[in-house]
């Protein structure tokens, strides 16, 4: 089965279903009451009724958006076909920044319900892909087990703002329409169990499938194929899914036999249509009619061969074609019409299927003991084969069980949908279920030791997961051939019962296989009286499988002589083909992990290839003891915070303009400006983190990351080293490195990555004739250069200030400046830093921040400030212990510490002399009316001030001393010594400065 | 005077007095170092406690110890990494990098510098190999690779750090304090200047990784703990062998009057120490003790006034070209005045006042120009020398007046018209 229908492999067709009601008078357009897909040229039909939900087509094939259908309707013309959807959200479509109030790890399979008033509930019909199920889980209980990999789960809702919990009610209408559910006892236990071991794939089909499966193609077919006859056709619902399902199987396997190395959607396609279209008109109703028995002779054998032997024959006959026969037996108001015509042909049936229904049980009866044969078989495999075909057998297995699973499913729903009426037929499936059950643990183990045997697979495995939809998808495929085959052979039944033991067995597999499948066959049965509100809707469902049916059968008697045989025999070599086709996509898989490590861990191969690298410390660091150290450790620089508050738009816009680039394959540059500390690396250092995610994620491309930084190189041209090094390891001098990477970025190469590089302290990179800087934003504008430059500078106008016009024009306009923090805004950092650690006063985090705010915005000075003022809290008392909050008068000391001019100090501190020399300075500029004087001039100030004050006059030489002391300080600025008497001697600090300092000495 | 030593029966006094002389020596020589910085204490606490974090916890620091010459920065360090690596813990953990502005004249030797002491895989014996860009990248990628928790905390000392903010871009610094502000390798990196502005030196983005802490080593003592500071310098530690005894401060007025004349020019320690080592170094064993004498004639040689002396040396003829060139001076206010003129000056002298001083031909007075040129007591004013004749090179007198003055007065057997010339000038007929 395909699980999505994806917009590349093959082109849908969608059909309204039902009768139209008007639906708005005014804009005339009608409601509609269910909606028929089916792909070109595959006879699969999916129907969608509101009430379900479903997948729509998105950017991302891999993750498709999620809704609940609510309504269709179209327009007279019947050419617009829309949608009233309730959207659902993948965490993914959260805006990353807000990815973090959901406060833990999403589950991989949830949504959210989603409350925003911004998307378009409305869609075009034609967007959907397929459905899904959807659960919703109480906010308090924990997500069921990964088993049920392909059910999403909802327990949040998402008002773009913030996630709540969901409102039940909002998912009522689910359990709402499942009142039959409790109606039949059986399943709901049977459901767990069965859930488990079938761990991937098939589950998830199973789910989706149902709608397509059971609901498939009524709508056209019957249109159509009017002459067939509706009772034939709903007896045959069931082996319609695996004829279908077989039919283009066994298209693919053919084709691929042909071999053909194209992709199997494409064969696929051209072979449906070549098949789908001969019967179509070639056929004879009584070909039709013979096809049709065979088949559900097939199926009648299959139901009775889930069913376990100890049941008495007959009831287990009847139970078996209960669905069928219930329809024809007691044909009540409604199914009159169609189950007539289903009892002929059962008549028809009846004894060859009573025969069969023999063989089959006795089949039965071995199939459990061989069941576990079997397990220990295919534990056996691997060593034989030695390749990696066994593993991948043995998921087909279940995924084979599966379909069969289907068919068994199809006809329960159809038990399920007459079941109001019917009672035998629930006391037969309850009994079915009871012996499905001895036969769970069978199945399970089977796979469990498969598990551990298969130490081969086990690579294939992870990617298996990893690469879920397009390996499902090819697994179906495989699923499908085979099972079609095996069911050929069953219908061949004949020969098969003196079939050889190793047949048998193979089938056994399957059968025994088969119970745990029943698991998706009670759920499509929940999910389809979940989707059945009413009888009548369920009744529809079944005439649409019905027409269905009647189509696959028709075609199925082509294939049958031709590729039956050669299909069985061929089913392990398809299945080998797959395991390759696996395996290629793992190896492709893994060839994506390693070019993706070497990005970030760029060895640097030094001369003598020595390891850079500091030694390692033989005490390991302490941790942090009590909450002012955390503090501390939290507020260092360093420290990488969990987000970055107060930069969300800047983030946003770099995302944005960064993932656009990478998700188009195109190149750009951008400049970034803004003073020093105000989180213009770090906030480029997110995106990229959260660019790396998403990619992690395959939400988009794969990419590089390189950084440079202007200030880390000891030339401009060294840039072209290190951007080399870094994507290539290569290490070459500056202008050779240049022309690698003109060549690399102008030349179009396979399997080309984005490159993202950073380029900070851009202002560095400057030379006279400007050519690094020109070759940096030149190289983006290349067609196939798939390179992103994001450059950091100080200044805003850097580029009208340093660069030539040339250069600045293909830097280009896309422009942001990081404005410097607001006091409010470095009070919220530090706050996000410190994280509920308790350490400041809230006036003191106050008057830091507005402080800095004023001085700079800095923060790193913030920052800075406040770890010292957790020291000095911790030294003003004596136990570091028992340092309480840090407070106000914490604050202001490293405030002072930090912002006071240390001259005025300084000129308290200094000696006698040098005082006087600088009163000496200020009374001789005051003398000159000049702000500098020569030191001769001064220093006979200088001497008359010390007669002035009593004291001995020094000579020239000390004086002189005095002077170069003062100088050396920088209080006084000096002309180079040499000129001796003559220098110049200029102040420093401001006159009143000095003046307030000695005032303050002599006072 | 502060200390007194006293013979002593076991040992000759020579030995003594050698012993004595070798303690205060290396005292005053910085040579070992203090007990316990004297005058620094918060100071102390401060710098430990930071590098104490940053050995134990590997936390990233940057500090600045700011103080005038001789004001101890240098010495606090060393206190308190002797101190830091007297602790256990810290003993094999750290790897302290000395790094000095005036040694580490640009960014190159100063990587190769630091990645010699680091003792990085790249060196071998004592060379280190590469580039310069490669040395970079290659510290940079080594300091990358470490993180807070298990790499050794690395100690940048960067002695006469104002220097280093003059290398080209401040590479060496921008990418140090960058480590210290992120998560990599533990540094602390820890600057000396005695430049109050270093932080103006530094580039916006440079301070901006500074994390603005700056330790002040600012003497504020008093002329008392001065003196206090003058006796534990001179007194003898309590173990010094057998003749160790303190004696009373000789209160002798002269020598207060000394130490306060040392006092008010500077209170730094090295002048200090000079004073006191040139005391010192008169003790002999006819002279066991250090007298006020000693010190009074410490203080004189130290204060001298170097011009002055060099003026003693010169002869009669320079020493009237100097007088000339006063009376050049105050004629002309400061300008400057070439050879010709002086030379007129001069004959002048020799013509109308002169009694005792023949004349000199004029080669004869080039070459004493010349000599006073080269003692640097005259300086040409002209940048391009070579153009213009010696005779008409503009000059200034780099002398006061005072300062000859004094000379002449101090000159031996100097002629009295001479004397009389240089305070009354020749005037014009």
């Amino acid at each position: 089965m395909v699980r999505y229908f994806t917009r590349l492999r093959m082109r849908r067709i969608y059909k309204w279903g039902g009768r139209p009601y008007i639906f708005d008078r005014k804009l005339k357009s009608y409601g509609f009451e269910y909606l028929n897909m089916s792909v070109e040229g595959q006879e699969a039909v999916t129907t969608v009724t509101p009430g379900q939900y479903i997948l729509i087509e998105g950017n991302d094939d891999e993750y498709p958006f999620v809704a609940k259908l609510l309504k269709f309707f179209g327009d007279e013309s019947h050419k617009q076909k829309k949608a009233l959807v309730q959207w659902f959200l993948r965490l993914s479509e959260v805006p990353q920044n807000k990815k973090l109030l959901l406060g833990r790890s999403p589950h991989p399979q949830e949504i959210f319900y989603y409350l925003g008033r911004a998307c378009d509930n409305e869609i075009n019909a034609e967007s959907i892909l397929g459905t899904v199920d959807v659960q919703h889980v109480p906010e308090d209980t924990p997500f069921p087990e990964p088993g049920t990999k392909d059910t999403l789960y909802v327990k949040l809702s998402w008002d773009t703002k913030a996630f709540n919990v969901l409102d039940p009610v909002l998912m009522q209408d689910t359990p709402a329409s499942t009142p039959p559910k409790p109606a039949l006892p059986l399943f709901p236990p049977c459901a767990s169990p069965t859930a488990t071991p079938v761990s991937r794939g098939p589950v998830r089909r199973a789910l989706p499938t149902p709608d397509p499966t059971v609901m498939r193609r009524a709508g056209s077919v019957s249109d159509t194929r009017a002459t067939m006859s509706a009772g034939k056709r709903s007896t045959l619902e069931a082996e319609s899914i695996h004829s279908a399902s077989k039919l283009s199987a066994s298209k693919i396997l053919s084709a691929k036999r042909r071999g053909s190395a194209a992709d199997t959607p494409g064969v696929r396609k051209k072979l449906q249509l070549s098949i789908g279209a001969s019967p179509g008109k070639k056929m004879t109703r009584a070909d039709v009619l013979c096809e049709l028995l065979d088949e559900e002779m097939e199926s009648e054998k299959v139901i009775s061969l889930k069913l376990s032997s100890s049941v008495s024959h007959s009831l287990q006959h009847g139970c078996s074609l209960s669905p069928m026969r219930s329809g024809c037996k007691t044909p009540n108001g409604q199914r009159r019409f169609p189950w007539k015509l289903s009892s002929i042909s059962l008549d028809r049936l009846s004894p060859t299927a009573l025969g069969e229904q023999d063989l089959s049980s006795d089949l039965l009866l071995a199939v459990i003991p061989l069941a576990l044969e079997d397990e220990v078989f295919e534990a056996g495999l691997p060593t034989d084969a030695g390749s990696a075909n066994t593993p991948k057998k043995r998921q087909a297995t279940p995924r084979r069980n599966y379909v069969r699973e289907q068919k068994a499913t199809t006809p329960s729903r159809r038990k399920e949908s007459a079941m109001a009426i019917r009672k035998p037929a629930l006391g037969v499936l309850a009994e079915e279920d009871s012996e499905d059950s001895p036969m769970q643990p069978i199945a399970l183990t089977p796979r469990s030791k498969r598990k551990s045997a298969q130490l081969v697979s086990l690579r294939i495995r992870k990617q298996l997961n990893l690469l879920d939809n397009t390996q499902e998808l090819i697994s179906d495929g495989d699923d499908d051939c085979f099972v079609p085959s095996k069911k050929d052979l069953q219908s061949s039944s004949d020969e098969e019962k003196t079939d050889s033991e190793e047949e048998t067995r193979g089938r056994n597999c399957k059968t025994s296989v088969r119970t745990p499948c029943k698991t998706p066959s009670k759920k499509d049965l929940q999910s389809s009286t979940d989707e059945g509100k009413t009888e009548s809707e369920e009744e529809t469902v079944v005439r649409k499988t019905r027409g269905r049916n009647c189509k696959t059968s028709v075609r199925t008697p082509h294939k049958k002589p031709s590729k039956k045989k050669d299909l069985q025999s061929s089913s392990d070599s398809e299945e080998e083909t797959m395991v390759r086709k696996t395996r290629g996509r793992n190896g492709k898989a893994s060839a994506r992990t390693p070019c993706k490590t070497p990005s970030k861990k760029v060895t640097p191969s030094t001369p003598r290839h020595a390891t850079p690298s500091i030694p390692s410390r033989t005490v390991p660091a302490r941790q942090p003891g009590n909450i002012l150290e955390e503090a501390r450790a939290r507020l260092h620089v360093s420290s990488v915070p969990e987000s970055l508050p107060c930069r969300e738009q800047e983030f946003q816009d770099i995302y944005n303009f960064v993932e656009s680039k990478v998700m188009d394959g195109t190149g750009g540059c951008m400049y970034i400006s803004g003073v020093p500390g105000t989180g213009k690396t770090a906030t480029i250092h997110e995106v990229i983190r959260c660019l790396q995610h998403a990619s992690d994620m395959d939400e988009i491309p794969t990419f590089r990351f390189i950084e440079i930084n202007g200030m880390k190189m000891t030339d401009p041209h060294q840039a072209y080293v290190q951007i080399l090094q870094k994507l290539t390891d290569q290490k070459v001098t500056a202008d050779h490195a240049a022309a690698l990477l003109e060549k690399r970025f102008s030349n179009p190469a396979p399997k080309k990555e984005t490159t993202v590089l950073l380029v900070d302290e851009l202002d560095l990179l400057w030379t006279r004739k400007q050519n690094v800087m020109y070759n940096l934003f030149d190289w983006p504008t290349r067609r196939h250069a798939r390179l992103v430059v994001l450059t950091i500078a100080n200044t805003m106008d850097l580029p009208e200030r340093i660069m030539i016009n040339r250069v600045a024009s293909r830097l280009g306009l896309t422009r942001m400046s990081f404005q410097p923090y607001s006091f409010k805004q470095l009070q919220q950092i530090i706050t996000s830093r410190l994280n509920k650690v308790k350490a400041f006063e809230e006036d003191a985090l106050q008057l830091v921040s507005r402080k800095v705010a004023a001085l700079s915005g800095d923060a790193r000075r913030c920052l800075d400030i406040c770890r010292r003022a957790t020291e000095i809290c911790e030294h003003s008392t004596s136990h570091p212990s028992s340092a309480g909050l840090v407070r106000m008068n914490h604050v202001m000391e490293a405030l002072d510490e930090m912002f006071s001019s240390s001259y005025i100090t300084a000129i308290r501190c200094a000696s006698l002399q040098e005082q006087l020399f600088l009163r000496a300075v200020i009374a001789e500029f005051r003398r000159l009316g000049l702000e500098e004087a020569t030191f001769q001039q001064v220093f006979v100030q200088h001497r008359a001030l010390s007669r002035v004050e009593g004291l001995q006059p020094i000579s020239v030489s000390e004086g002189l001393a005095v002077c170069q002391r003062l100088g050396a300080c920088r209080l006084l600025l000096l002309e180079a010594s040499r000129l001796d008497m003559l220098q110049r001697v200029r102040l420093n600090v401001s006159q009143d400065d000095v003046l307030y300092a000695l005032k303050a000495v002599r006072d | 005077m502060s200390k007194r030593k006293v013979k002593e029966t076991h040992m000759p006094v020579g030995e003594c007095i050698s012993q004595v002389q070798m303690i205060l020596r290396e005292r005053f020589c910085h040579q070992r170092l203090p007990e316990k910085p004297v005058g620094m204490e918060s100071q102390h606490k401060h710098l430990l406690e930071l590098l104490r974090r940053t050995a134990v916890h590997g936390e990233s620091n940057s500090v600045l110890i700011v103080g005038p010459r001789g004001s101890g920065k240098t010495m606090l360090l060393n206190c308190v990494l002797r101190e830091l690596l007297e602790v256990k813990d810290v003993n094999k953990n750290v790897l302290p990098v000395h790094l000095n502005g005036l040694l580490q004249t640009d960014d190159r030797i100063a990587l190769k510098e630091i990645t010699r002491q680091l003792n990085l895989e790249n060196v071998v014996g004592d060379k280190v190999f590469g580039s310069f860009a490669e040395n970079l990248a290659f510290l940079l990628e080594a300091l990358k690779k470490g993180d807070r928790s298990s790499s050794r905390p690395v100690l940048f000392i960067l002695d006469e750090f104002d220097l280093f903010a003059h290398h080209k871009n401040q590479t060496l610094l921008y990418n140090l304090l960058d480590v210290s502000q992120s998560a990599q390798a533990p540094v602390a990196v820890i600057g000396l200047t005695c430049r109050l502005d270093v932080l103006e030196l530094l580039e916006k983005r440079v301070k901006s990784r500074f994390s603005h802490r700056q330790i002040h080593l600012l003497s504020s003592l008093s002329f008392i703990q001065y003196l206090d500071n003058v006796r534990s310098q001179l007194s003898l530690p309590q173990d010094f062998p057998d003749t160790n005894f303190y004696d009373e401060w000789n209160d002798d007025q002269s020598v207060v009057d000394v130490l306060q004349r040392h006092y008010n020019s500077s209170k730094d320690f090295r002048s200090l120490h000079l004073l006191l080592m040139l005391a010192l170094s008169r003790v002999s064993a006819s002279k066991p003790a250090i007298k006020p004498t000693d010190l009074l004639e410490a203080s004189r040689v130290c204060m001298v006034d170097s011009k002055a002396n060099i003026l003693h040396g010169l002869s009669i003829l320079e020493l009237c070209l100097i007088i000339a060139m006063k009376h050049l001076n105050d004629i002309y206010e400061g300008e400057p005045f070439n050879f010709q003129m002086v030379h007129n000056e001069f004959k002048k002298f020799l013509q109308r006042k002169s009694h005792s001083i023949h004349n000199f031909d004029k080669p004869v007075v080039i070459k004493a120009f010349e000599h006073l040129q080269q003692l640097e007591l005259i300086k040409s004013m002209d940048s391009s020398t070579a153009k213009i004749q010696k005779e008409y090179q503009l000059m200034k007198l780099l002398l006061d007046h005072s300062q000859i003055m004094e000379a002449l007065q101090k000159y031996p057997q100097c002629p009295t018209d001479v004397k009389q010339w240089a305070i009354v000038p020749v005037l014009e007929t």
